[in-house]
């Protein structure tokens, strides 16, 4: 009796598990295309709709999370890998995985008319292909700013006066690829003795080091601290939805990062890979790329985000292969200054 | 009397002198479950631990890696960390278990199902949601934040606030375990010779709940030390081990220095093991196959005593959960603080929100229905069978090893793993099989402590006389065994099927296209600056696992009624 009462019991949960399987399936005879992205989660749908309208017998299947996992797994996946191609991905990251021969070379059409900083300089064809480029930013809350006697910091330098002590947060970049874009953009405008002589004052204001890079400017949108360094789409959707937050873009100069393509070694959907890199920088594509974002590969297409800051003069001239190439080291110098300090600082 | 499972093992080659065909069944399922936990643990762990010999290239270099890692300050400081906030979290946490497991099994206080069902309530949320009711209550605009009296909640405070909240329904499980098993003879012995409640406490009920307390601060001292999920979010500049993997995995991509730290967190799973093999030999079985259950009395002033403090636990796990539950209908956290219900509109997120709840659910689903049947035959076998002892010894090792891995380091193990090009099992790979297979590795060690917990307080003399009777082991296993743990059968099945709804870690880097889970969107969502959103949905997940946990509960009683029928007189 007992025994039936297990069997009965393994047989209703089984049941139960075959019934919710049945739920899925309905193939249809579309190419499915596995695409890898770090893309804004509520911006997939919108590229996703308006790619397969121009491709009806192509389906796009994403794999998105952010880019510190994404890059992770492709870097595990190497040996072998799943995706067919990668798209709005930090350029940093696919520079770091070229070395596995990752991807393969192709030219998009149309991509001579791209701004040639958004192109793989090193391989024709090129190995990579830039979309767009988002900028590093200062966000200020204007409540929080208020209530602390804060006046609004116009530039990085503002930054380390002492009346924003314990107001600053920044992400860490150890973990961080928005806060390496900081760190790297400094030593690149000032020289690393300066840049470390600032970010030694500028550790004097800092609260706390987060995690992520999205995060400080979240932070501040919910009033935990006056102000916070991050990237400027996330200040515009937060803005958006309520926040008292003004976008600062600090007048010394912007590091900044390409978000970029490129099609993987071993696809077995070439065509349908190339018909996606052909559709991500034609005009229709470069349009839904611009909201919120400082500038797209293909000039001459506006930001329709009323009041976004014009950023194009203060992108610095950021050399991608030296800030891949000394970020191990600067990182372990970074660490070694600010993080092994990192036990709990009481507050005053 | 007092010597234990060895009695058993002594005692039954007299009764069968030599070994027959159900020793040979006994040792195939041995194997089967060895091969199994090989494939599942230690062949994937063992291919990323091996980088920490090897340089980016994969060309070995010997203890490089580990020279520098131990050549940077910054390590000792998370060692240090890590070691505090591991241990006030372990005293704390087992300390609140034990009250409460104590109450729930030793008083007549009323409302026992629904305290039991709270209590496990922390495993049924994802841990983004305990974060944000800790930056709504503590944070700079925090409701409640003069509590801190200025300290701030970014950092260990957070941690082990949050750790406590985290890991107490799993300490609770290990200890009610613990103490549900227990005789009453022994308790009359000590009331007929006159011993007083403290002290019948002292010599009768804690050296019977030995095993189980042991258990449970090892499982949480070593929960504590792997996560990275709670000092991430809330730990502000306190480095932590796990966190330093995080940053070096995901922040850096460095794998070699990822798995550096990965075999040092190895470290206490191995003491872990130690100390179970030493203890091993001297819990008594309390449930002798005489024995009689426990069954407590009212006594007016304990249980009111014991019904204060579980409410007090209880009020505060709700609250944490109350909170989250604002989170997701606030408007706008701090500056508009009307409610609605703007949140709920999934649709309107990213899209796929409520497939990776179907998704969720399934892989939940299998988890518990397969993950259940593998650990306790598996427990079974291994506290049971007889010789074969280097055998079992290894095996208890494997089991053990999965609570030392932080999820990141699972995740990425069976990517290089099931991912390597000429693995047979390839073909699993982005598909729901390997999402189940590493969920049901990432909390095998609690649930199989949970079921060796109930199987250690089995007298071994009912495998003894069935053998003498000549029926087979497999028989007893089915008729006996089965029945009398049922509960614990039970809760590891409801305890891999919550903890399957909410984890991320480990499966984070092991999701596909047609394999979305619930609990990354929620934490997608979060990315995305969506907070009220990521509560909502969060909630979601709370409300659906303690849906499945209420028919579980019934489930539970209907079953309890008809196998445990025995434990009354």
């Amino acid at each position: 009796m007992r025994t039936n009462l297990l069997t009965r019991l393994t047989a209703a949960l089984a049941v139960g598990v075959f019934a919710l399987g049945v739920g899925g399936g309905g193939a249809v005879a579309k190419t499915d295309l596995l695409v890898y992205t770090s893309i804004e989660a509520d911006e997939l749908a919108k590229f996703k709709n308006a790619f397969e309208k121009d491709y009806p017998d192509i389906n796009i299947k994403w794999v998105r999370d952010s880019t510190g996992i994404m890059g992770a797994k492709l870097l595990a996946e190497k040996d072998n890998p799943r995706a067919d191609i990668v798209w709005g991905m930090a350029a940093t990251v696919l520079l770091q995985l070229i070395p596995y021969d990752y991807f393969q070379a192709y030219a998009p059409k149309g991509v001579e008319k791209l701004n040639p900083l958004y192109v793989d300089p090193k391989n024709n064809p090129p190995l990579w292909v830039g979309q767009r480029a988002y900028v590093a930013a200062v966000c200020y809350n204007t409540i929080e700013g208020k209530k602390n006697n804060l006046p609004i910091p116009k530039t990085w330098k503002d930054l380390t006066k002492p009346v924003y002590k314990g107001h600053v947060i920044m992400p860490n970049p150890g973990s961080s690829g928005t806060a390496y874009l900081d760190v790297s953009s400094w030593i690149q405008m000032w020289g690393e003795e300066d840049a470390f002589k600032f970010m030694d004052a500028l550790h004097k204001n800092i609260s706390r080091y987060t995690h992520s890079g999205s995060k400080p400017c979240k932070l501040a949108a919910a009033g935990e601290i006056p102000i916070g360094v991050s990237f400027a789409y996330r200040v515009v959707k937060s803005r958006a939805a309520g926040a008292p937050l003004v976008l600062i873009t600090p007048e010394e100069g912007l590091g900044w990062e390409v978000e970029a393509m490129a099609i993987v070694r071993n696809t077995k959907n070439l065509a349908a890979a190339r018909a996606l890199a052909d559709w991500t920088i034609s005009r229709k594509s470069m349009e839904l790329h611009a909201p919120g974002y400082a500038e797209v590969a293909l000039p001459g297409i506006p930001n329709p985000v009323k009041d976004f800051p014009d950023v194009g003069g203060k992108m610095i001239k950021n050399d991608f292969a030296w800030a891949g190439a000394n970020k191990a080291r600067i990182v372990k110098k970074w660490t070694a200054r600010y993080d092994a300090k990192s036990e709990p600082r009481k507050k005053k | 009397m007092t010597d234990g499972p060895q009695a058993g093992v002594i005692e039954a080659p007299l009764v069968k002198p030599k070994v027959g065909r159900e020793d040979w069944v006994m040792r195939a399922g041995l194997a089967v479950i060895g091969v199994y936990l090989l494939v599942a643990v230690v062949f994937p762990l063992y291919t990323i631990l091996s980088k920490s010999f090897q340089d980016e290239r994969g060309t070995f270099i010997g203890l490089d890696n580990y020279a520098e890692y131990f050549a940077t300050p910054a390590l000792f400081y998370s060692i240090n960390n890590s070691l505090t906030v591991s241990v006030i979290s372990m005293v704390i946490t087992v300390g609140l278990a034990f009250g409460y497991a104590y109450g729930l099994t030793r008083s007549c206080m009323p409302g026992k199902g629904v305290f039991k069902a709270i209590a496990l309530i922390p495993i049924l949320a994802p841990s983004l949601l305990p974060a944000i009711s800790l930056r709504y209550l503590f944070g700079a605009q925090g409701m409640i934040k003069g509590l801190l009296m200025g300290e701030t909640i970014y950092g260990p405070i957070g941690i082990v606030i949050g750790e406590v909240f985290w890991t107490f329904p799993h300490a609770l499980l290990i200890i009610f375990t613990a103490l549900s098993l227990s005789d009453a003879r022994l308790y009359e012995a000590a009331e007929a010779l006159g011993a007083s409640k403290l002290r019948t406490f002292f010599t009768v009920t804690l050296p019977g709940a030995k095993y189980g307390l042991i258990s449970a601060c090892f499982v949480v001292f070593t929960l504590v030390i792997t996560d990275f999920g709670v000092p991430k979010v809330i730990g502000g500049g306190y480095n932590v081990l796990a966190v330093d993997i995080y940053k070096q995995v995901v922040g850096q991509r460095n794998f070699q220095m990822g798995a550096v730290v990965g075999l040092v967190l190895l470290a206490p799973a191995l003491l872990a093991f130690i100390a179970d093999r030493m203890i091993q030999g001297k819990q008594v079985a309390l449930l002798s196959a005489r024995a009689v259950p426990y069954e407590p009395r009212p006594d007016r002033r304990f249980d009111l005593a014991m019904l204060a403090f579980c409410g007090t636990v209880a009020f505060i796990i709700i609250g944490i959960l109350a909170v989250a539950q604002f989170a997701a209908l606030v408007k706008f956290w701090p500056y508009n603080l009307s409610l609605v219900l703007d949140s709920y509109q999934f649709d309107l997120m990213d899209g796929g929100s409520w497939g990776a709840f179907w998704n969720s659910l399934k892989m939940a689903a299998w988890t518990a229905v397969i993950g259940t049947a593998v650990i306790f035959t598996g427990a079974y076998l291994v506290e049971k069978s007889k010789g074969f002892e280097h055998g079992r010894g290894l095996i208890q090792l494997m089991c053990m090893i999965p609570l030392a891995v932080p999820g990141i380091v699972l995740g990425l193990a069976y990517i290089f793993f099931f991912n390597a090009l000429g693995n047979p099992l390839g073909f699993i790979y982005h598909t729901l099989i390997i999402l189940v297979l590493c969920t049901i590795t990432h909390f095998y060690t609690v649930s199989h402590l949970t079921a060796t917990t109930a199987l250690k307080q089995m007298d071994a003399e009912f495998e003894a006389v069935s053998s003498s009777l000549k029926v087979p082991f497999y028989r007893t296993f089915v008729r006996v065994t089965v029945p009398v743990c049922m509960p614990a059968i039970l809760d590891i099945s409801i305890y891999l099927f919550v903890n399957a709804m909410t984890t991320v870690s480990a499966v984070i880097f092991l999701y596909s296209a047609d394999t979305q889970l619930a609990s990354v969107a929620v934490l997608n969502m979060d990315d995305a600056g969506d907070t009220a959103p990521a509560a909502a949905m969060g909630m979601m997940i709370v409300y659906t696992s303690a849906t499945v946990r209420l028919l579980h509960f019934l489930l539970t009683r209907g079953i309890a009624r008809r196998t445990q029928a025995w434990r009354k007189r």
